[in-house]
This record gives C-alpha cells, sequence and structure tokens, in this order.
C-alpha cells in the first residue's frame, strides 16, 4: 500500500514541530495542512474528536495524536533509518522521563511567561529557567540529549527554542545567559535542515504572540 | 543492562501508581522488594535523591539504577522482559494504547480528586459531572472488548485499574455511583479484579476511603 502522510498542525506549535523534525528525519513525504486553531477543519475535529487538538498525523487514513506519541509511532514504522529512541529499555526510560518533564514543566512554565502577568509570571519565568538548568545539566559534554545523533529529547525539546525570543523580550531574561550550553545545542540542531526546515521563525513567533497579549489584556 | 537483577520499588499502599508497577511485575512473574515510603510523616532519603524532581512515587530500582513515572516505568517492564506482552506489537494499535494511556493520566485522578477535595456544591458538583463523562469516554473506548487492548488484559488496564481503588471514596464523598452510569466500565473493573495480579496488589477501597476521610479532616475539608 502506497503510504500516504497528512499532518494537521498549526505552524507556531512546539508540539507540531516535533512531528515536522522526527518526519524530516526519516526523510518521509507528507501534506502538511496548516490548522486555524480558532475555526477547526472537519477532518481535525473528526481524526481528534476527544482533544481538538494538533498535531495529528494521518497515515493510510488513520489518525495518530499527541506529539511524543506520533514521534514514537514514526520511529517504529520508519525504522530503517536515523533511530530517534535509543534501544536500551534504560535509556529509552530515562528519555521518556526527560521528554514527559518538559510537556509538564517547561509548558507550564512557557505558558506563565507569556500569558500571565505580576506573580504569575515571576514565578513562570524562574521555573522556566530552573527547568531549562536541569535540562542543559541531563544534556552534560554530550552533542544531543540523544548522543552522537538527534534523538527523541532532542526532538521533544527543540520546538521550545523559536519560542526564547519572545519569552526572553516579555520576560526581560536571556536563556543564553543562565543556560549557555543549552542555546550551544539549540543553535547546532538548527544546523541540520531536519530542524532548520521545520522550526517556526522567532520574530514571526513574537509579531504572534505580542497580538495575542494585546487580545488578552497583558500589553 | 542484565534482566535479572534486583527490583526494589519504593512503594505507598494507597497509590494507584505503585499499584500499577506491581501489577505489571506480577503479570511478569518477576519478584521485587518493597519499601513502604511514609509520604506524610517524612519522604526517604532514597526517595529524595532519586526522585529530586518530582520526589514522588512509585520509584523503582532495577539493578540500583531508578526508573520513574509509573505509566514510563509498565512500559520499561514490557521492555525488558517481553512475555506476556503489555502493548501491542503493532505501532497503530501501540499509538491507540499510548493516547489512552495518556488521557487516563490527565484525566482521571484529578478530576476525581476535584470531588473529594471540595465539600459539597457547585464546585463539586461540576467535577462529579466532568468524572462521569471522562468514564462514559472511557467505557466508550472500551467498546464490547473485555479488555482495552481486547482479548488480553494489557498496559491500558493496568495504568486505569488501580485508580477504581478509588471511586468509592470519590463516590462517597460526591453522592453518586459509578455503576449507575457506565455499567460496561464496571463489569471490566469486576473483570480485571478476577485476575490475581490485580487482586493481591489492589488498594483497598474502604482503607482509601478511611485515608482520604482523614486526609480531609486534616486539611478542614468536610
Amino acid at each position: 500500500m502506497a503510504n500516504e502522510v497528512i499532518l494537521l498542525d498549526f505552524w507556531l506549535s512546539m508540539f507540531g514541530m516535533r512531528v515536522r523534525v522526527a518526519l524530516a528525519e526519516k526523510g518521509i513525504k507528507y501534506e502538511y495542512k496548516e490548522e486555524n486553531l480558532s475555526n477547526k477543519s472537519p477532518l481535525l475535529l473528526q481524526m481528534n474528536p476527544i482533544h481538538k487538538k494538533i498535531p495529528v498525523l494521518i497515515h493510510n487514513g488513520k489518525p495518530i495524536s499527541e506529539s511524543l506519541t506520533i514521534v514514537q509511532y514514526i520511529d517504529e514504522v520508519w525504522n530503517d533509518k536515523a533511530p530517534l529512541l535509543p534501544s536500551d529499555p534504560y535509556q529509552r526510560a530515562q528519555a521518556r522521563f526527560w521528554a514527559d518533564f518538559i510537556d509538564k514543566k517547561v509548558y507550564d512554565a512557557w505558558r506563565k511567561v507569556w500569558t500571565t502577568k505580576g506573580e504569575e509570571k515571576e514565578a513562570g519565568k524562574k521555573e522556566f529557567l530552573d527547568a531549562l538548568k536541569l535540562l542543559e545539566t541531563e544534556l552534560g559534554d554530550k552533542p544531543y540529549f540523544g548522543g552522537d545523533s538527534l534523538g527523541f529529547l532532542d526532538i521533544a525539546l527543540v520546538g521550545f527554542y523559536p519560542w526564547f525570543y519572545a519569552l526572553e523580550t516579555f520576560g526581560n531574561f536571556s536563556v543564553e545567559a543562565e543556560c549557555p550550553k543549552l542555546i550551544e545545542w539549540a543553535k547546532s540542531c538548527k544546523e541540520k535542515e531536519s530542524v532548520s526546515k521545520s522550526l517556526a521563525d522567532e520574530k514571526k513567533v513574537y509579531e504572534f504572540a505580542t497580538e495575542r497579549r494585546k487580545k488578552i489584556g497583558i500589553e | 543492562m542484565s534482566k535479572d537483577g534486583k527490583l526494589l520499588l519504593l512503594d505507598f499502599w494507597a497509590s494507584p501508581f505503585c499499584a500499577r508497577v506491581k501489577i505489571a511485575l506480577e503479570e511478569k512473574g518477576q519478584k521485587y522488594e518493597q519499601s513502604e515510603e511514609n509520604l506524610f510523616g517524612g519522604k526517604s532519603e532514597l526517595l529524595l535523591k532519586s526522585n529530586p524532581i518530582h520526589k514522588k512515587v512509585p520509584v523503582i530500582f532495577h539493578n540500583g539504577k531508578p526508573i520513574l513515572e509509573s505509566s514510563i516505568i509498565v512500559e520499561y517492564i514490557d521492555e525488558t522482559w517481553p512475555s506476556p506482552p503489555l502493548l501491542p506489537s503493532c505501532p497503530y494499535e501501540k499509538a491507540q494504547a499510548k493516547f489512552w494511556a495518556d488521557y487516563i493520566d490527565k484525566k482521571v485522578f484529578e478530576v476525581g480528586g476535584n470531588i473529594w477535595r471540595n465539600t459539597s456544591g457547585e464546585v463539586q458538583e461540576e467535577a462529579v459531572k466532568e468524572f462521569i463523562e471522562i468514564l462514559k469516554q472511557l467505557e466508550e473506548a472500551l467498546g464490547d472488548k473485555d479488555f482495552f487492548g481486547g482479548k488480553a488484559f494489557g498496559y491500558v488496564d493496568i495504568l486505569a485499574i488501580p485508580l477504581t481503588s478509588w471511586f468509592l471514596a470519590f463516590e462517597k464523598f460526591g453522592g453518586f455511583k459509578v455503576e449507575d452510569h457506565v455499567p460496561k466500565f464496571s463489569a471490566w473493573i469486576k473483570r480485571c479484579l478476577q485476575r490475581e495480579t490485580v487482586s493481591k496488589v489492589y488498594p483497598d477501597p474502604e482503607k482509601v476511603y478511611e485515608f482520604v476521610g482523614n486526609f480531609r479532616k486534616m486539611n478542614g475539608i468536610e
């Protein structure tokens, strides 16, 4: 059967970017469909009726949701090149743990920094940097979280990188000042075509976030 | 890492998340040691050292190395001892199982918590409504199958069944009965409890209800 792959996505979603990078790493041809999140398509509502969220990967008509699950699915189906998860069960558990940490701590702090103000925003800023510092320690001296090559955890985190500029501007801080090794890591990820062509432009992210903040009364 | 080698679980009797790990180990016929944590009197040095980020149970040590987060631990157990399989081998079926695992993890315990953490009133009523909707969603996912994965007891069942040991507490404080709303799901609960691997580690719902009641009193929720 011919492989038909469709990705329902939104250009600045960190979660969507994860899937784009994974597809690019594996060299998979797919159709990208941009969703208007204030007017979700019938296809999205049909393919992810429970959460109604992107990203959704549709492979030969069957939907897979939740970005980390999608990345693991891609890794298992297209297992002929660029392995994303390590083969050792303990290493896999470690990668999954840190990806879960990103989804809980980094995401929560990200939301606070750009959509709240005052005390909550300051708390978010601290939580964001604390979380990144922990990740930087986990990275250690390795070029990638995955070791010598880009892996699952690199993919889990790299989608946040285009958001750094916006968060730094709104929160008045510098990720590079606090986590220089992490910025080095992000830059070397971006040198890979699979990453650079998948990440949103940070200035456009900033513009979008600024508009949204005005609408919710934060600016 | 060698498959053989000591397994030590940092445990708490009432924790459904710890029970998940125990069921998985029982299903695989793996022997393990347990160390009961006193979550309110003072967490052990070992717990705080091995899980400094979340400071939560379960933590399992295999050959001295810690693995954290119950769903991740269950998957680790499945990958280390492949027989009998808990997750489907087909990537699509596996992705579906993970979707439901994620749904269960995000919704069940938290919304259940909103029931017992509140006294009767609008907030609690909303929580009860939401909880029933979640169970209806799960009942729909189960369909006419014996278990979430089909004919065999597996990953999603393991993640979901221990949470049901807290349902008596939710029901008593929330003033409702699960069986009235989701009879097929209730039948699934009974079916799972017939398995020895589940019944021998399933927290006693009456004791959980008492535990939650005491916790409420201690925190002025009455």
